[in-house]
């Protein structure tokens, strides 16, 4: 059994994508995200394997680009005015089905914002992010476990639908020191047939790309992909429901917004409020059954978050509006108290616990 | 007996380039180095946005397509994926020298152990004939239909001058291939800059002047004949660096 260190979320990710094979990272520093590229500087060279410093946002993605074509387990982390650089280099990736981890530990925005813990970046990542029909698998920690656990998650994920996977993570969990146990050592499960290796004249040659002049071609791609989409939505969504059985108000929250409702939720049971939590683990395929299922035995959903309200759009969605929604929220690098949650709860409960 | 054939490393599919470019030729030479350093099997190249958008059709080896100007930054991954590959760009000076600088400077920079191949017509062919970064001062695009006017445009980006000062890079050389003394030229140096790559030294790139006849608007001729009076005196040919001939290798 392996024994539990304690680590910052960040280096946990880190190390957990060393632990899944990932030889090749790809960076560019930003705030709050520095300590995976710092953490892979001092580790990568040790392995055999490329930390890289790149000359921007948008070179590291691209080499990530490059690594993946080549069939290597590669990755990127980077901050919310770091990801939309990348915004390109994921759509050519979405475009040319390559698997890759990118990292989100977002800050607040718009623009430069701030560097302080956000969740603001949700519909970049849920909706697309960059241009054209695309999604990635968005898994989304809210521990210093889960951050190891979901990157290993997420390579195998990656690999096995040809579709680049992002963790949405928070400043907070990135900072955070928690113990953890370490995944154990993995590496790709899946052949990549498809990956840059050289002809060795023994086979036609591979083409990695993304263009398609022809409309019919180009129609057909984005056809595939998404039946693609669609089996990793019927298979691949998760999430954890908390006190969820007799619940009459259903809060949902992922990352740090999760970890606040759980203590909110607790708060609302002993003054006798039925609450529950759905803690949605990947935000897309984000848990729609979850929030369906909930929908006919409770009164309404909270939805907490660290953004203006971006996820809620999905719970509303999920639910087809058959129950109210309200977000409780702060924003700009604020965190809701439980507290203000423990409010949104009663607000939705009718005041009358 | 056989005195002429098509190098193995190019693909039977037929050039999209339009009469008179000289692209075919270039595709030509690199092919002619993959099949005379024997590394077509190993060779992975990395295609630009522009004309040579579909160069991934044409080379026999494995082939990846880039966004606009990131080809060395994608050719960085592939090479530090899989050092004993052999790794290629083939790209064009709005690819290179405008959208991509970032990505070609810290590649040469970097000592990147890749092979550039850098064609400049001095316009942007692919979408039309607009002002490249490279377009000479008073010369007529589609974006500067006064001509390039270097008080409002600035003037053309030096590619080979500018790389040449920095530490970093192996091998920058400048050719042409409008005559055939020039293209015998051209061969032999864009051979060396995949030796070099074999040979582990580093970063190497071959800047090709070369010539747009449809979108400057002339004869293929005509167009060679403004390589030769207006390009080549601006863009002067030769080696702007190379390490190992200064170290005596």
């Amino acid at each position: 059994m392996a024994d539990k260190v304690l680590m910052k979320g960040n280096e946990a990710i880190a190390e957990a994508a060393i632990r899944a094979g990932c030889r090749h990272y790809f960076g560019y520093p930003i705030t709050p995200q520095t300590e995976i590229a710092a953490y892979m500087a001092k580790r990568m060279p040790k392995i055999g394997g490329t930390f890289l410093q790149a000359e921007s946002e948008i070179a590291a993605i691209n080499m990530v680009y490059g690594a993946a074509s080549a069939g290597k387990r590669a990755m990127t982390s980077s901050s919310s005015p770091g990801i939309s650089l990348k915004g390109e280099g994921i759509s050519y990736m979405a475009g040319s089905d390559l698997p890759a981890l990118i990292v989100n530990v977002e800050r607040g925005g718009p623009g430069l914002g701030g560097i302080q813990p956000s969740q603001s970046d949700y519909y970049q990542a849920t909706k697309g992010g960059g241009h054209g029909d695309y999604h990635l698998i968005v898994l989304t920690p809210a521990s210093v476990q889960e951050m190891a656990d979901l990157t290993a998650l997420a390579f195998d994920l990656s690999d096995q639908y040809r579709v680049p996977a992002m963790l949405l993570a928070d400043g907070t969990i990135g900072q955070m020191m928690e113990p953890v146990v370490l995944p154990e050592e993995s590496a790709s499960k899946v052949e990549k047939p498809w990956a840059l290796t050289g002809t060795q004249m023994a086979r036609p040659h591979n083409i990695v790309n993304s263009l398609y002049l022809v409309p019919e071609e180009l129609e057909r791609t984005n056809l595939e992909r998404f039946e693609r989409y669609a089996e990793i939505e019927a298979k691949e969504a998760r999430y954890e429901s908390f006190m969820m059985d007799d619940a009459e108000v259903c809060v949902v929250a992922f990352g740090i917004a999760a970890r606040v409702s759980k203590n909110a939720v607790v708060a609302a049971r002993a003054e006798g409020i039925k609450a529950g939590l759905i803690r949605p683990i990947t935000v897309w395929p984000f848990p729609k059954k979850a929030i369906a299922d909930a929908a006919p035995r409770v009164k309404g959903f909270v939805s907490v978050e660290l953004s203006m309200g971006q996820m809620i759009d999905d719970v509303r969605l999920a639910c087809g509006c058959a129950k109210p929604a309200a977000l409780c929220s702060r924003v700009g690098g604020m965190i809701p108290s439980p507290d203000e949650v423990l409010a949104a709860i009663k607000n939705m409960n009718g005041g009358n616990a | 007996m056989v005195v002429f054939e098509k190098p193995k490393s190019l693909t039977d599919a037929e050039f999209h380039y339009c009469p008179g470019c000289t692209h075919g030729i270039i595709h030509r030479l690199v092919a002619e180095a993959l099949d005379a350093t024997g590394t077509e099997g190993i060779a992975i190249g990395v295609a630009p946005v522009g004309c040579a958008v579909m160069a991934y059709n044409y080379f026999s080896c494995d082939m990846v397509e880039a966004a606009h100007g990131r080809a060395p930054a994608v050719a960085t991954g592939i090479k530090r994926s899989l050092p004993d590959h052999v790794v290629f760009t083939y790209q064009g000076d709005g690819d290179l020298a405008s959208i991509g600088m970032a990505e070609t400077v810290h590649a040469a920079a970097r000592n990147e152990n890749i092979t550039v191949i850098f064609v400049n017509n001095a316009i942007y062919g692919m979408t039309g004939g607009q002002m490249a970064p490279t377009s000479l001062p008073g010369q007529v695009t589609q974006t500067s239909p006064y001509g390039r006017d270097v008080k409002t445009a600035g003037y053309p980006i030096k590619m080979c001058e500018i790389l040449s000062q920095l530490d970093g890079p192996e091998y920058i050389a400048r050719v042409a291939v409008n005559n055939v003394k020039n293209v015998r030229n051209a061969k032999k140096v864009i051979q060396k800059a995949f030796e070099n790559q074999i040979a582990g030294k580093g970063f190497s790139l071959v800047e090709v002047v070369s010539s747009c006849p449809t979108n400057w608007g002339m004869t293929p001729v005509k167009a060679l004949e403004w390589v030769e009076n207006e390009m080549i005196p601006y863009y002067p040919l030769g080696v702007y660096k190379d390490r190992s001939e200064k170290e005596g290798v």
